[in-house]
Parts: C-alpha cells; sequence; structure tokens
C-alpha cells in the first residue's frame, strides 16, 4: 500500500497546509476566506490524525474517530460562522474583518 | 469646727445651675418678667446663702486653735484619670473662697435685680437670665473649686457664658466680633493654664488644692530642679498657670479682649467685666499662692511686674478714651494690674504677708465699686441712649441718685477716705513699698491717673456742657436705683472690713495700722488727679485740645490703645489666616488629595494606553495568540531538548 | 439565641421589613421602629453589662458564644464585648436611630435608601461585637461597601467622584487588612494545632517580631485609613460632603471609629511590640493630623468640608491617643471615639436641615439663623461648644482625659507631640465660632428666611437624643469611664509586660 510513503510526507504537507491557513487567517480580510483559511487549519490537523494513527497504532481507530469528529464539528462551524457572516453582512453591509470592531475597548 | 456641717454650701452653686436649666428651657414659656424674678429669687437665695456661710465661716466654726481653716464642705468624684489624679467636684471653705462666695452672689444679686429694669422689653429677655444664672453657677462653682481641674472645668464655663453673654445682641456684628474675640484669646491663655495644670499635676500628682498648696507638704517641693532656660519645673508649671490667670484678667499682653467685652449688656460688663469673672485670675494666683512663694517666687516677681504695667499701661490709655464703658473697662485693668502687684509682692506669714490681704482685700472693695460704675454708667446710657462722652453732660440735674452714687464710686476709687476703695489701695502701696521701691512709685502715679481720668468721666458726664438731647434724660426705674444705692453703701462702709483679721496668708490674723506716712501722700496725689479733671472739664474750655496736641504722639498712640489690637490683628489675619490656614488648605487639596487623584491618574492613564490592545480587530488577536503559542512552543522545545 | 446576636438580626429583619413594605411610610416606620427596639437593646445591653460586672463576673468578655461556620479554615461566628464594644454598640445604636429621623424626607427611592443604609448599620454592628478576626472583616467590608451605594446614588454635588474615591481609597485599607490578618491567622498557632482567627486566641500566643514588624503597619493602615490617618484622610472631605444627612452621620459618627477600634483591637492588641517600637512614626502622623485638620478647617467655606477636617483633626486625637500606650490615654481615646461620634452626628444633622432651608452649605451665603431657625440654630451652637471642648459635653471630658494621659509619657517626643496636640483646642475653638459668627449670628441675611418652620417634630427628635447623649456623658462621666478602664486591664497588662521586656 503507502509502504514507500514516509510519515514525513504526511507530517509535511500537513504542516505547510496548517500554516498556510494561518497565513490565510491572518492575512485575509474577508470573512469567507478566513472561515476557508480555518478550514484548511482543521483538515491539516485531521491528516495528521490519520496519519499518526496510521503509522504509530495501526491497530487502533482513535485517530480515525477523532478526525471524523473533527470534521463534524467543522461542518457545525462553517454553519453557524456563515449565519454570523450573514448577520454581520446586514449589519455593516460588508464582510471585511476590519469593519467589525465594534466590541472594542 | 464642732459638728456643724458646710455641706449645705453645694447648694450655692448648684441654685443658679438649675435655674439655668429651667429658664434654659422653658424659657420661652414663661412670661419675661416672670423669668426674670425666678432668676433673681434664686439669686436672692443663695446671696442669703453666703452671708450665712461667710458669718458661720468667719465668726464661728472656720477658726480653729487661731488659725482659720481650709474645710472641704462637700466632694464627690467626678472623673479618675489615673489612680491617684481624680477630678473631684466639691466645695472648699476658706477666707478667700468665702470672700469670694460674698462678692460674687452680691454683684450677680444685684445685677440680677438691675437687669429686670435694665433689660426691660429687650428680645430675649428670659435668654439673658438663664445665661446669667449659667455665669452664676459657673463662677461659683469656681470659686469652691477644690481641686485645680475642678477649677479649669468651671473656668471654661465662665469663659463661655461671658461669650455668650458679650453676643448678646448677636444680630450685631460689633458684638458677635467681640464675643468671638474674648473667647478665643482667653482660650488661647487657658492652653497655657491647661498645660501647666498637666506638669503640676504630674510633678506633685494630685489636682487637689489642699495637698498642693500645704508649705509643709512634699507636693509643693516636687520639680525644683532645673528645667529648662534656668527656671524650675515647678516654675514653668505656675508661669503657665499664670498665663491663664492673665487671659482671664486680662493682663497685658493679653488684654485686648476686655475693652471690646464692652459690647455685651452693661449689667453683664458690671457683672463678669468688672467686679467677678476678671477677677478669677488674681483668685487663682491667690489659690495657688503658697506655691507662688515657696517655690517659685521667680514666677511672683513676674506678677509683680505683670500687674504693674498693666495697670500703669491701662490707666494712660484710660485718659484719652471717649467710651464710658471703655474707660471703665482700662480702668477695670488698671486695678486688676493693681491686685496682680500686691499678690506679687507679698510675703508669708502676719505684716510680710500684707500684699496678699490686700489684694484680696482690693479685689473685694473694687468688686462693689466697680459694679456701682458700670451700673451707673448704665443708667446713663440707659437715659441718653449713647456711650460716648462727648454726647453727655450735665447729667447731674436729670439723674441725681445716678449722679450721687456715681460720685461715690468715683471717690471711692480715687482713693479717698473714707471710702473703701483709699484703704485697700493703701495697703497695696504698704506692701509694694516694704517690696520693689520701683513698683511703689509706679503705683502711685497711677492712683493720680485713676483719679484723674476717672473725674475727667465724672464731670464730662455731669457736669460740662449740655449736648441737645432728643428727649428730655429720666431717672432710671427702682429696679436699677436699689442696687446703685446698696453697692454706693457697700463702697461706703467696706473699707472698715478689718480684712487684715479675716484674710491672710497662712490663715493667722493678724493687727494693721494705717501708715500714714504712705497714705497722706496717696491721698495727695488723687486730691490732686481731681482738681486737674475739674480745671479741664467741669465747664467746657479748650484746656484738654491744648494737652492733647502737646503731647501728640502719646496721645495718638494712647488713642489707639497703643496698636496692640493692630498687632493682634496682624498675626491673626494675616500670618495664621494666610500664611498657615490657607497654606493647609491648599495643601491638602493639591498636594495630599493631588497625590491620591494622581494615583487614581495613573491607573487610569495605564490602562488607558493598555485597552489599545484589545483592538477589536479579530486578525490582531490571533496574530498574538499564534505568535504566542509559536514562542511558547520554541521554549518548551527549548528545554526539553536541554 | 444568644443575646449578642440579636443586635445583627434586629437591623436584619427590619431591612427585610422595609424590602418587603408597600410603600414609603410603611418603610419608614419599620425602619424607626427597629432602630428603637435597637437603642432600647443596645440600652439594655450597658445595663446588663454593668450589671454583670457588679456582680464580679472578671470573664474578659461577656455573653460570649462561639459557632463554627466554616470548619476547613477554622473560621468561627463568635461573639463576646468587653466595656469598649459595649461603648461602641451604644454609640452606633444611638446615631443610626437619629440618623432614620433625620432623613425623614428623603424623597428618592426611600426604600432602597433605608434598606441600604440599615445594612451598613448591620454591618457596623456585627464588627463591634465579633472577636473572630474574619467575621469581624466581612462585616467590615459590608459596612463600607453599601457606602459606595449610599453616597453614589442619593449623594449630592460630585457624587459619583466622591464615591468612587471613599470606596476606593477604603478597599485599599481593606487589602492591607486583609493581608494583616492572614499573616496573624497563620502565626496563630505557633506550637501545631489549628489556626484560628480569635484575637482572645491570638493574644495569648507571642507572634516572631520580625513578623510583627510587617504585619503591624499593615494592620494599623488599613484600619488607620478609615480613621482618617494623616495623609490617608482626602476620602473625608469628598465623602462627607456628598453623602446625604444620614450617611454622613453614620459615616463620621461610627464608621471612621471601625478604624480606631481596630487600630486598637487588632494591630496594638496582637502585637504590642511591634506597636511599642512603631508607635513613634504614627505618632508624628497623628499629631500632625490632629493640627492640621484643625487648620484645615478654619478656610473652608462648605459646612460639611469644616466638619469632615474637624473629624480628621479629632479623629487624629484619637489615634493619637491611643499610640501614647497608656492607660488614660487609651481610656480618653475611646471616650474620644464616643464622644466625637455623636458630636459629629450631631454636626451632620444640623447641617442637612440647614441645608434643607437654605439650600446651600456655603456658609458665607447664609447669616443671621439663630433669629429664625432658634432651635436648630441653639443645637448648633451646643454642637459647637461640646466640639471645642466645653466642660459639661464629652468632648472636654474624652480630650483631658487624652491629654493628661498623653502627658504620663514621660520624654520630650512625648511632651511635645502632646503640647501640639493640645494646640489644637484653641485651632478648634477659631473655626468653630468663625462658623457660629457668620451662620447663626448677625443680621437676617435674605427677606426669605423669615419664612422658614423651625425644626420639625422628627427633627427635635433626632437632635434631642444626641444632645442628650453628648451632655449626659459630659456631666455624668464617670460611669463611661469607669466600664472602659476595667475592659482596659488585661490589654494593658499586655502592653506594660512589653516595656518590661524592653
Amino acid at each position: 500500500m503507502l509502504y514507500g510513503i514516509r510519515l514525513e510526507y504526511f507530517l509535511i504537507l500537513a504542516t505547510l497546509m496548517f500554516f498556510v491557513g494561518i497565513y490565510g487567517f491572518l492575512t485575509r480580510r474577508n470573512l469567507i476566506t478566513m472561515l476557508m483559511s480555518v478550514e484548511l487549519i482543521l483538515n491539516a490537523v485531521n491528516i495528521q490524525f490519520v496519519a499518526f494513527n496510521r503509522y504509530l497504532f495501526p491497530d487502533k481507530l482513535e485517530g480515525h474517530f477523532f478526525s471524523l469528529i473533527v470534521v463534524a464539528v467543522a461542518a457545525a462551524e462553517a454553519a453557524v460562522a456563515i449565519a454570523i457572516i450573514i448577520n454581520i453582512y446586514r449589519h455593516f453591509t460588508s464582510i471585511n474583518v476590519e469593519d467589525v470592531d465594534e466590541m472594542k475597548y | 469646727m464642732g459638728d456643724f456641717s458646710f455641706a449645705y454650701s453645694i447648694w450655692i452653686p448648684l441654685i443658679p445651675f438649675f435655674t439655668f436649666i429651667l429658664l434654659g428651657l422653658a424659657g420661652h414659656i414663661l412670661k419675661p418678667r416672670l423669668a426674670g424674678i425666678i432668676g433673681t429669687t434664686a439669686l436672692g437665695v443663695i446671696f442669703v446663702m453666703s452671708l450665712y456661710t461667710a458669718y458661720q465661716y468667719f465668726f464661728v466654726y472656720g477658726m480653729v486653735d487661731g488659725v482659720y481653716q481650709k474645710i472641704i464642705a462637700y466632694n464627690t468624684t467626678w472623673l479618675q484619670f489615673t489612680d491617684t489624679l481624680h477630678i473631684h467636684m466639691g466645695v472648699i471653705l476658706d477666707p478667700i473662697s468665702v470672700m469670694m462666695l460674698v462678692v460674687v452672689t452680691t454683684v450677680s444679686f444685684m445685677v440680677h435685680l438691675y437687669s429686670i429694669g435694665y433689660m426691660h422689653g429687650e428680645l430675649g429677655f428670659e435668654r439673658f437670665f438663664a445665661f446669667l444664672s449659667l455665669f452664676s453657677f459657673a463662677m461659683l462653682g469656681l470659686v469652691v473649686a477644690t481641686n485645680i481641674f475642678q477649677m479649669y472645668i468651671f473656668w471654661e464655663l465662665v469663659g463661655v457664658s461671658s461669650y455668650l453673654l458679650i453676643g448678646f445682641y448677636y444680630q450685631k456684628p460689633s458684638a458677635v466680633a467681640a464675643s468671638k474675640k474674648a473667647f478665643i484669646v482667653t482660650r488661647f491663655a487657658d492652653l497655657g493654664f491647661l498645660i501647666g495644670i498637666l506638669i503640676l499635676s504630674y510633678i506633685t500628682g494630685t489636682f487637689d488644692f489642699i495637698t498642693i498648696t500645704d508649705p509643709n507638704g512634699a507636693a509643693i517641693h516636687q520639680g525644683s530642679g532645673t528645667a529648662f532656660l534656668g527656671l524650675s519645673v515647678m516654675t514653668w508649671a505656675v508661669l503657665l498657670i499664670f498665663i491663664g490667670g492673665a487671659g482671664k484678667s486680662a493682663m497685658f499682653p493679653l488684654h485686648i479682649w476686655l475693652p471690646d467685652a464692652m459690647e455685651g449688656p452693661t449689667p453683664v460688663s458690671a457683672l463678669i467685666h468688672a467686679a467677678t469673672m476678671v477677677v478669677a485670675g488674681v483668685y487663682l494666683v491667690a489659690r495657688l499662692f503658697p506655691v507662688y512663694y515657696f517655690s517659685a517666687p521667680e514666677a511672683l516677681h513676674v506678677i509683680a511686674y505683670v500687674g504693674g504695667f498693666t495697670s500703669l499701661f491701662a490707666a494712660v490709655i484710660a485718659c484719652t478714651q471717649l467710651d464710658i464703658k471703655r474707660i471703665l473697662a482700662f480702668s477695670t485693668l488698671s486695678q486688676i494690674g493693681y491686685m496682680m502687684l500686691a499678690l506679687g509682692v507679698s510675703g508669708w506669714g502676719d505684716h510680710e504677708g500684707v500684699g496678699f490681704m490686700a489684694g484680696n482685700f482690693h479685689l473685694f472693695t473694687h468688686a462693689m465699686f466697680k459694679a456701682l460704675l458700670f451700673l451707673g454708667s448704665g443708667a446713663i446710657i440707659h437715659a441718653v441712649h449713647s456711650n460716648y462722652m462727648n454726647e453727655m453732660g450735665g447729667l447731674r440735674k436729670y439723674l441725681p441718685i445716678t449722679h450721687l452714687t456715681f460720685l461715690i464710686a468715683c471717690l471711692t476709687i480715687a482713693g479717698i477716705p473714707p471710702f473703701s476703695g483709699f484703704f485697700s489701695k493703701d495697703e497695696i502701696l504698704v506692701a509694694a513699698y516694704h517690696h520693689d521701691k520701683v513698683l511703689f512709685f509706679v503705683e502711685y502715679f497711677v492712683a493720680g491717673l485713676t483719679a484723674f481720668y476717672m473725674f475727667r468721666l465724672y464731670f464730662s458726664v455731669f457736669w460740662g456742657k449740655e449736648p441737645h438731647y432728643h428727649h428730655k434724660p429720666h431717672e432710671a426705674p427702682a429696679t436699677m436705683t436699689i442696687p446703685l444705692i446698696f453697692l454706693a453703701l457697700a463702697s461706703i462702709f467696706t473699707g472698715f472690713i478689718p480684712f487684715t483679721e479675716l484674710v491672710t496668708t497662712d490663715g493667722v490674723p493678724f493687727h494693721a495700722h494705717i501708715d500714714w506716712g504712705i497714705a497722706l501722700p496717696s491721698i495727695g496725689i488723687g486730691v490732686l488727679g481731681i482738681l486737674g479733671a475739674m480745671v479741664m472739664y467741669r465747664r467746657e474750655t479748650n484746656l484738654p485740645e491744648k494737652m492733647a496736641a502737646n503731647l501728640k504722639y502719646l496721645y495718638r498712640w494712647s488713642y489707639n490703645k497703643f496698636y496692640i489690637d493692630e498687632v493682634y490683628l496682624f498675626i491673626t489675619k494675616k500670618i495664621i489666616f494666610r500664611y498657615i490656614s490657607r497654606p493647609v488648605a491648599w495643601f491638602d487639596r493639591h498636594m495630599v488629595d493631588g497625590a491620591m487623584n494622581g494615583m487614581a491618574g495613573l491607573t487610569n492613564l495605564i490602562s488607558f494606553k493598555i485597552r489599545g490592545f484589545q483592538s477589536g480587530q479579530v486578525q490582531k488577536y490571533a496574530f498574538v495568540f499564534v505568535t504566542g503559542a509559536l514562542a511558547l512552543a520554541l521554549v518548551f522545545i527549548y528545554l526539553w531538548t536541554n | 439565641m444568644d443575646f449578642l446576636s440579636y443586635f445583627i438580626i434586629v437591623p436584619l429583619l427590619t431591612v427585610l421589613g422595609i424590602i418587603v413594605s408597600r410603600n414609603d411610610k410603611q418603610a419608614k416606620w419599620t425602619a424607626a421602629i427597629g432602630m428603637s427596639i435597637q437603642l432600647v437593646l443596645a440600652a439594655v445591653l450597658v445595663f446588663r453589662y454593668l450589671a454583670e460586672r457588679k456582680a464580679g463576673n472578671m470573664a474578659e468578655f461577656l455573653f460570649y458564644h462561639d459557632y463554627l461556620w466554616f470548619p476547613a479554615l477554622n473560621i468561627r461566628y463568635t461573639v463576646g464585648v468587653d466595656g469598649i464594644s459595649v461603648a461602641m454598640v451604644a454609640l452606633t445604636s444611638l446615631v443610626i436611630f437619629t440618623g432614620i429621623f433625620a432623613s425623614w424626607e428623603v424623597k428618592f427611592q426611600f426604600r432602597e435608601f433605608f434598606a441600604t443604609l440599615i445594612l451598613l448599620a448591620t454591618g457596623v454592628f456585627g464588627f463591634f461585637i465579633c472577636t473572630d478576626l474574619f467575621t469581624m472583616f466581612l462585616f467590615y467590608e459590608l459596612a463600607v461597601l453599601p457606602m459606595y451605594l449610599l453616597i453614589g446614588i442619593w449623594g449630592s454635588g460630585p457624587k459619583e467622584y466622591s464615591a468612587m474615591k471613599l470606596t476606593l481609597m477604603l478597599m485599599g485599607g481593606s487589602a492591607l487588612l486583609l493581608v494583616g490578618l492572614i499573616g496573624l491567622y497563620f502565626h496563630s498557632a505557633p506550637d501545631g494545632g489549628p489556626y484560628t482567627f480569635n484575637f482572645i486566641e491570638i493574644s495569648k500566643v507571642q507572634i516572631p517580631i520580625q513578623m510583627q514588624y510587617f504585619l503591624f503597619p499593615m494592620t494599623f493602615v488599613g484600619f488607620g485609613i478609615l480613621g482618617a490617618l494623616f495623609p490617608l484622610h482626602t476620602w473625608s472631605p469628598d465623602g462627607h460632603s456628598s453623602a446625604p444627612t444620614a450617611v454622613s452621620m453614620l459615616h463620621a459618627g461610627v464608621l471612621m471609629k471601625l478604624g480606631g477600634y481596630g487600630c486598637f483591637r487588632v494591630a496594638m492588641f496582637l502585637m504590642p511590640e511591634a506597636a511599642h517600637d512603631l508607635s513613634w512614626i504614627f505618632l508624628i502622623l497623628t499629631t500632625i493630623s490632629v493640627v492640621y485638620g484643625a487648620f484645615g478647617a478654619i478656610m473652608q467655606k462648605d459646612l460639611k468640608y469644616i466638619n469632615a477636617y474637624s473629624s480628621v483633626s479629632h479623629c487624629g486625637l484619637v489615634l493619637f491617643a491611643l499610640l501614647m500606650m497608656n492607660e488614660t490615654a487609651i481610656n480618653g481615646a475611646i471616650m474620644q471615639m464616643v464622644s466625637h461620634g455623636i458630636m459629629t452626628a450631631l454636626f451632620f444633622a444640623l447641617i442637612g436641615m440647614i441645608y434643607g432651608r437654605t439650600h446651600t452649605r456655603i456658609i458665607d451665603e447664609m447669616g443671621g439663623l439663630m433669629r429664625v431657625i432658634p432651635f436648630l440654630a441653639v443645637a448648633y451652637v451646643i454642637a459647637g461648644l461640646a466640639s471645642l471642648g466645653l466642660p459639661g459635653f464629652s468632648g472636654f471630658v474624652a480630650e483631658m482625659t487624652v491629654f493628661v494621659g498623653s502627658w504620663q509619657n514621660t520624654g520630650t517626643f512625648y511632651r511635645v507631640a502632646t503640647v501640639i496636640a493640645c494646640a489644637s483646642i484653641v485651632i478648634t475653638a477659631v473655626y468653630i465660632l468663625r462658623v457660629v459668627g457668620i451662620l447663626l449670628q448677625g443680621p437676617v441675611r435674605e427677606p426669605w428666611y423669615h419664612q422658614f418652620t423651625d425644626a420639625t417634630w422628627y427633627e427635635r427628635i433626632s437632635v434631642g437624643f444626641l444632645i442628650a447623649g453628648i451632655a449626659g456623658i459630659g456631666i455624668a462621666p464617670l460611669w463611661l469611664s469607669n466600664m472602659i478602664t476595667n475592659s482596659l486591664g488585661p490589654i494593658m497588662d499586655r502592653l506594660n509586660m512589653i516595656s518590661f521586656i524592653h
């Protein structure tokens, strides 16, 4: 199967995805894009979960379960986040994150 | 002393106290006249009681083995400070306190009676009588004090009743100012008194007069070591106490409140500011006389010179004043100076102690004739509605009784025999002659000045040119003239009381004769003063103006009372108010409070800076979060790998 | 239920009654009745206390009861009183009783006002009867915190500022205090065994001297802030001037006494060695307080400011006397607390009543009130005379005891301090008479003043009781003095033991 592929490759991929996600989250001003960045971060973690599970404890399934939970939570989170974003849009007529700073001070 | 008990004498001060409570609480319900009668009756009762006590004390039970005893008629513990220092409230009977009882109740009774007429129709008539009762209570309590702290307590109480009575016309700003001044000046002096008491009680371990003043006891010789500026502790203590006495008796330089105190109703001036309260200082020194004599002779010298200087100083001022009550006030100062001087030059025992006797004698006679003078001036003011001499003249026709009694009083104070002032003043001169020649000649001169300014007053008011009166002056009602007559009789006859047999330093009677070598010149100088005044003031002449012009500077300084008031004003208004109080207030608002507000401000400032972090920008938060997480990760990795 | 706990239960029930009452009138009467009961209780307490002492009960604290309420830390609800606490309880009940009548006409949110006020009083009562430091502290906070609401909501002038300032400064004190109390707690059982907060127990152990040097300033300053210790007194003028009448009365009359009482009971009683060694620092501060407060009062224009500075001076004298550390002086300090409590409550009550008529508190804008409202004016004069230490009123007794006591300490330092403190009696006379002269005497300033009505019945109750208090103590002070002196014995033994060791 995948025995030729070493664990490090998965980790490199996950790390790249993670930091791409972080970078996107920090630099993008559009809330939707930020949400997408969060998805990237979550999925980077998912990849790590699955990879570690497969390589370190092949006879167990906890890593898979965790990634499934993350997927489920991410779906819920996306739904909530988009609902919030829609509300923000209605309120500010913008989904630029810099316009949403009413809570400061 | 047999089985006779003087315990009833506690009621002498207590009766006026209850009268005060009654009139103070229910006075506004009573009819004014009834209030007056209640007050006067109460005083009448204690007047009789005092006379009775004096009789019992001096002639029946007071003397044991030829010595007048100090009798504690009543004593109860009022407050305990330490195991040894207790304040008692009680009644001491010895020659001077019994004498003072008579003086106080006599004058007070006369003044009460007089006030019914004088204060008739005034607003606050019952309040006036309530205050008079309060004063009588306080003064009697002072007189019978068995210990120095009781004296201090009543000392303060007479001070406050004086304050209340000077400020009786409280809607008049000058009266308010005068009452305030009187209280604060005497209060300042009382500070000295208080500290003196603290020192005295600390070194002797008691407040009790009998223990302190026992010449053979241990207490009197305590604190004889040199303490400060070459004087012993005891000297400091009694000097400080004397400051209290000087404040109340208006000795230079604490005299400034007394002339202003004449803003009060005239009966008050007669009672408090002439006959009784102002001699409390003399009484205090007399009370502690053994201590002064045996332990602090330096203090006694100070007293003699302060007294002598005040008598001269006040007499000079009295010669130029125009307000008749102020003239009398300065005359009071001068006479109290005499008394202080007499105590100051006194020795101990028999003829040596003649000064002590003379001081008390003069206190007694002075109370009578000075009260008479004030009440007489009250009758004059009552008739012409002015205090100023230049608005009076020729009054002898309108006020015959007042005129006659006033003349008697003037002759008495001028020291003309056979009036009482002659005898008491003569004894003082004798005492001064034997101890201090300088003071003796000063007092000679003052005797002449006294005669001069009193007859200046007399001639200007009753003779001289008659000004235009708005309505014809009329003689006062009987309630006012009866006290005048009574006091005039007292002024004539009290001189014949054999004081040497009654009031002496050690309680042992002795005999004294008039020393005509001293008495005759003193009569002479008195007559000289009278003649001088007669020439200048009996008819309208321009002599006074000429004199004034010749003695330009002296006249002006004297007229302005040597500018002592201005000095005080400078110290209080300029220095204390402007340079102490205001800076303190400012310092408190801006420095102390500023520091507190500054701390609050600083906290605010810091939080203002910090809150900038909470920008509301999610990405900034996230950035800080990620950076922080990374930094922590690096730290942990570093720690783990090492 | 033990007797002393009624002092907490009655006010709490009153608060409850006020909350459930239907209208202002009911609330008013509930408060009045509740506090009357409290006053009666206090009188009963005084008599029972005196009777017990007379019967030869020499226990240090009478009516002692002990309940464990937080076993984990051995925190107890322990009540017990000696003569000093009895005096304080009597003072408090008198002031709160008259305070109710003085604020009979509060218009705004009446019920809430009274409920908060009485809650505050509950804290004060609790503080005085408890002997467990933690419970005391709890009541202390209960007494201090409602002040914020009372001033902030019902006050006048810059009330938010004043309320904030007062609360923050007192909280600062509480913080120091808490450190001190916890420090004491952890040194309460040097030989093992459970720690305790009960100060009677703590007083029996020796706290290490180094620890005392640290804890004594903490507790002394912590309580001292409430007792207007220079230079931490500035909450007082602002707080008092903004507070409504009854609150000023209670605050100056009673709350400031919490400070003196605490300094004495906790700081000095439990750490006598440190008190002995460090007293000179605080003695300097309090001497400054005494004179400085008096000078500060001379130039003020607002009646309440004058009185607040005067309180700084008088409360300074309390701490001054405590630090003199001999029986007479401490006796004087306690009497000064009682005396000043009643006196200043009377002052603030009268100021409130005058303000209610003239609508100003600036003395220069008033004049001649003696003519138009004689009752209140005479009462003001009496309060003033009591304040400047006239014999016949309580102030004199207290001050003289303090001065005589202070003078028993030899040493130039003590002597100079005493003389300076004595000088305050003159300065006090200056500012009191100044106010009386401007405010009450002289011609009537405004024609419409003639329409004033003199004191109403509830104002007369309030003023009458307070005057009876100061005059009663002033004329017959021996019982109070004896009551306090009898309780000072154990404390003095402890303090004297120290001077013996040194």
